[in-house]
């Protein structure tokens, strides 16, 4: 029986790194990672039959209910090798598994000597795998590929062992094969970690240097601090110091996750552990930063730390203005587990008071909303999501764009964009279709590979913009939802770029400008016209609806004024209905904002702009 | 001096069930009972007794006006009607002048049934004409012939009666503007002092929504009803009947006293299943069912289902709801400096009658009646 009882196995501090194993596992949202890990904790009995429960690493219920992580976790298991008869511990550090937590995924990586790299086996791998394998290939990480769900009819895992060997590099014989729910082949992939992943290194006796991988706010114990040491050793009660902000913290607490929290004695080299200091804000506590300590501080720090970019920005309003406050102080509240999320006070004609947020990325955006209305119960309406603009005036001067509304109305000399290096990976009979795609979406070829006989990878270099403006959406249509997508920005490119305004009755409605190619702002007026003639009810005067850039109209369209609005009857059995009905509008009415003297109802804004925000929950819903 | 109190009686009775009406009324196959004569009689005897409560509870007072509504009144033997005209003359003290109305059908009415009631003292018949268009009755599920109504108009005017309504209907599925042309003039060729003309309403739970909900039948454009408005408006003015309500268009002294008292917040009591009461900022209705309100009322109870009790807003809400529909209008001292302002571009785009603005009072012209939902939003919020 290879499981080691806790108390008997290496302590923390006190392990041989020769005894450490530290992996990761990269795998795609379904492919069985969190099924995989629940069957390890229960093979190496550090989470008893009895309490267990599915997805047990995952700590959020939307982690839970859309099956990915968001957030990386470390679990310490003690394994008893099946081929050397020797104690071992392993630690398995999570990965997010989403391309706008890319930079988390890359710290995670950081902090390990191999990675699994897991497949299904009915399904073969993904974009999203293959940027993470590219990733840890990088980081020079050792690779063990596995091939999953073994146990299903569909199952081919000759197809895809072949298909992971080119990638990896080996013989499709060495690609292991397993069942998370079945649990078959799992000890020996536990012994496999052991023989094939190389032990950590690192100076027990040099200052102290350990790589943040994950720092997560917990209402209970302020921030915990998820860290893998790389020289030196931590111990309880000591002043440890941040590399990037220098600020100096007391550990109050150290340990390990085993799969709850254990206080330890300290934690040595190749050892991964979590840190208490008492702070309230991960901000304070970030990704990637080395933490050395006080009274022996390392002299450099661990390499690849970066400060979190927002890359994609919206505006979010309460429906209802009093939720105002509500929604700063839960946005304060978010930012407190979220390094990541960044925001400013922004006021909207259209939307009224509300705050202008940046984000990784389109999921980013999407959980940060979720949470609001879901933990903060709050009802949000959020613009369409649009990227960073670097405008250069005729005048030379130069401007940073978040907000479409704040384009310089006047000439411009030149606008910088992000673009991205996409990865798409679908099965070869879309490769037409894919490539259309990207063309309209002004897409340069990089180039394409088979991974299989009928598999291909598509690289394309692609504006962000393009990106956040329904391309999943598209690409998983067309492609009847095979084709899986990854893209990491690479800078920034010129655009031949124009705002487009939209005004009712001659007012422009800040909410629904948006800055586009030059060749899209056509249809891009023409879409937005008609949907808010269909949207916005007949007034009693009429109303034309403009797109326009600068002074130049380029579509319209018309809502005629209002002819009949009024109920025929109203004898005594209808005045109390009428009256109920007339009260039910009255509610009705606060939900209407005024645009000039156009009233709009919230459902239009709503309608108008959800076109673009919802391409990502497809993508991340089983 | 002694309080007013208007009657309205509802005989819960059809021999059919129109596509279109979700009001009270239940036709013979519907209560399975024996024939509808012996329902009707015991339904009678509750009514009387409902008027004894009403005496109970109100006491003395002058009654200005009875309606009889349905349903479809004329299906009941005329001394059923008569008693109940009687009972309120004992219970209470009608007024020389009142108003007594019987709503017909066209088809069923006979001369016998008009003279008898004319000597218990009806003086007004209403009459449901809708329209004078085959197909458009059809698409209404209508049992009359088109012919029926002038001839039963006939037959009212020759048993004495002074005052005659007909109800028209616009706006119906497979109606065209011509259709609408034919029943307006068709209504004003016979001889009447009083026309309702509703635009269709499609109620949940009529035959008509379902069928227009499974796309069997397609309402005509709003636009295009709002212009049969504006027609028959024009016509009827021009025919010399004058609008004293947005649907409801009279020859001189002949407006419905009985409604103008739901519009002016004069008190009213409901007899019968379903009807709706007004005393003293109390409302309540019966409980629905013939069988349930009889079954009530025998046991000595008040058949009330449900009351409200009207807040102040209620009121003023309620105030600005009904009387923006009346040819008198809002007075303007009535309303606060928020709601002038909020309808002044209503008054400057022709919803609002600028001569009556300037003469104290808030009311609407042709077009602005087409919108008086609309306006009234903007006065109560």
């Amino acid at each position: 029986m290879p499981a080691i009882p806790l108390s008997k196995a290496p302590q923390p501090a006190a392990t041989n790194p020769e005894q450490i194993r530290n992996f990761c596992i990269i795998a795609h949202i379904d492919h069985g990672k969190s099924t995989l890990a629940d069957r390890m904790l229960g093979i190496t009995e550090v989470v008893e039959a009895r309490n267990m429960r599915a997805q047990y690493l995952d700590r959020m219920d939307i982690e839970r209910e859309r099956g990915i992580t968001i957030k990386s976790q470390a679990v310490r298991l003690p394994w008893k090798s099946g081929i050397d008869g020797k104690e071992y511990i392993l630690n398995m550090i999570d990965t997010p598994g989403h391309v706008d937590f890319t930079y988390e995924v890359s710290r995670s990586l950081a902090a390990c000597e191999g990675a699994i790299l897991l497949v299904d086996c009915a399904q073969g791998i993904e974009a999203q795998t293959l940027a993470n394998l590219y990733l840890a290939m990088e980081n020079d990480l050792t690779i063990i590929p596995v091939l999953n769900k073994i146990d299903l009819p569909a199952a081919q895992p000759e197809k895809f062992a072949l298909e992971l060997s080119k990638l990896v590099g080996c013989k499709p014989e060495d690609c292991l094969r397993v069942s998370g729910k079945t649990g078959a082949g799992v000890e020996e992939l536990l012994d496999q970690i052991v023989a094939q992943i190389p032990a950590p290194k690192g100076k027990p006796e040099g200052p102290a240097r350990a790589l943040i991988f994950d720092s997560v706010y917990d209402t209970y114990r302020g921030v915990v601090t998820y860290v893998r040491v790389v020289d030196g050793h931590l111990s309880p009660r000591e002043q440890i110091q941040m590399f990037s902000t220098g600020v100096k913290h007391e550990l109050l607490d150290i340990g390990v996750i085993s799969p709850e929290p254990v206080s330890s004695k300290g934690l040595g080299v190749g050892e991964v552990g979590y840190l208490i200091t008492g702070v309230k804000d991960v901000r304070l506590s970030r990704v990637g930063d080395t933490v050395t300590t006080f009274h022996k501080p390392a002299t450099e720090a661990l390499s690849g730390y970066k400060d979190p970019k927002p890359m994609v920005f919206s505006g979010l309003y309460p429906i209802d203005g009093d939720e105002y406050p509500m929604l700063r102080d839960a946005l304060d509240k978010l930012q407190l587990n979220d390094a990541a999320l960044v925001y400013e006070p922004e006021t909207s004609a259209a939307l009224g008071f509300g705050f202008r947020c940046g984000f990784l990325g389109l999921l980013h955006m999407e959980i940060v909303r979720e949470r609001l209305e879901r933990e903060f119960n709050l009802t949000l309406i959020s613009t369409a999501p649009n990227v960073v603009y670097r405008v250069t005036t005729e005048g030379g001067q130069e401007l940073v764009v978040t907000n479409p509304s704040e384009y310089p109305s006047g000439k411009v000399e030149k606008v910088l964009e992000p673009i991205v290096r996409a990865t798409i990976l679908s099965p070869s009979d879309f490769i037409g279709t894919i490539m259309e795609l990207c063309q309209q979406r002004r897409g340069t070829l990089n180039g394409m590979d088979y991974l299989s006989e009928d598999r291909v990878e598509i690289r394309y270099t692609l504006p962000l913009a393009e990106i956040v403006f329904d391309f999943f959406d598209q690409l998983k249509s067309r492609t009847k939802g095979y084709a899986s997508l990854d893209y990491e920005p690479i800078g920034e490119a010129e655009g031949d770029l124009v705002k487009v305004d939209i005004l009712l009755q001659g007012d422009t409605v800040d909410a629904f400008s948006s800055i586009v190619h030059r060749d899209k702002a056509y249809p891009y007026g023409v879409m937005m016209t008609t949907k808010l003639r269909e949207l916005i009810p007949r007034q009693q005067f009429e109303v034309p609806i403009q797109a326009a850039i600068g002074a130049k109209i380029i579509a319209r369209e018309n809502i005629r004024a209002i002819r009949k609005d009024v109920l025929a009857k109203c004898y005594g059995g209808d005045i109390t209905r009428k009256r109920k009905l007339l009260e039910k509008q009255k509610e009705g009415k606060k939900r209407m904002k005024m645009v000039g003297r156009v009233e709009v109802p919230q459902e239009a804004f709503i309608a108008a702009l959800s076109t673009n925000a919802d391409a990502e929950s497809g993508k991340v819903k089983k | 001096m002694s309080r007013r109190l208007s009657f309205y009686v509802h005989i819960p009775y059809c021999i059919k069930r129109c596509g279109y009406c979700d009001f009270n009324t239940y036709t013979p196959a519907e209560l399975k009972g024996p024939d509808l004569l012996s329902v009707s009689s015991n339904y009678i005897s509750a009514a009387l007794a409902e008027i004894g409560m009403a005496h109970k509870v109100v006491g003395e007072a002058h009654v200005p006006s009875i309606f009889f509504g349905g349903g479809t009144p004329s299906l009941m033997p005329a001394q059923e009607l008569a008693s109940i005209i009687a009972e309120i003359r004992s219970r209470f003290s009608l007024l020389p002048d009142a108003e007594i109305t019987i709503e017909v059908n066209p088809d069923s009415v006979t001369s016998e049934f008009l003279s008898e009631m004319r000597t218990a003292g009806a003086n007004r018949i209403s009459m449901g004409m809708q329209s004078a268009v085959p197909h458009v009755l059809q698409v209404l599920d209508r049992t009359h012939n088109p012919e029926n109504v002038s001839t039963a108009v006939g037959k009212a005017r020759a048993a004495g009666f002074e005052h005659v309504s007909v109800d028209l209907i616009y706006g119906a599925p497979k109606e065209s503007f011509d259709d609408w042309r034919i029943s307006v003039e068709a209504a004003l060729s016979i001889p009447i002092d009083h026309i309702s003309a509703y635009a269709l309403i499609v109620e949940k739970g009529t035959k008509l929504a379902a069928q227009i909900s499974r796309g069997e039948l397609e309402l005509p454009p709003e636009d295009e009803t709002a212009e049969k408005y504006r027609y028959a408006d024009d016509q009827f003015i021009a025919a010399g009947f004058d609008w004293y309500e947005l649907s409801n268009w009279s020859r001189s002294g002949g407006s419905c006293k009985h409604n103008i008292a739901y519009w002016d917040g004069s008190y009213w009591w409901g007899v019968g299943p379903g009807a709706h009461s007004y005393l003293d900022n109390k409302r309540w209705w019966n409980v629905k069912h013939p069988n349930t309100y009889i079954q009530k009322v025998s046991e000595g109870v008040l058949p009330a289902l449900n009351e409200e009790e009207l807040t102040e807003e209620n009121l003023a809400d309620e105030f600005i709801m009904l009387q923006i529909r009346r040819r008198e209008g809002i007075p303007l001292d009535r309303l606060n400096n928020k709601q002038i302002e909020n309808c002044r571009e209503y008054l400057t785009t022709g919803y609002l009658d600028e001569q009556s603005w300037r003469d104290g009072k808030l009311t609407l012209t042709q077009s602005g009646r087409l919108i008086a939902d609309r306006i009234v939003r903007t006065l109560v919020m």
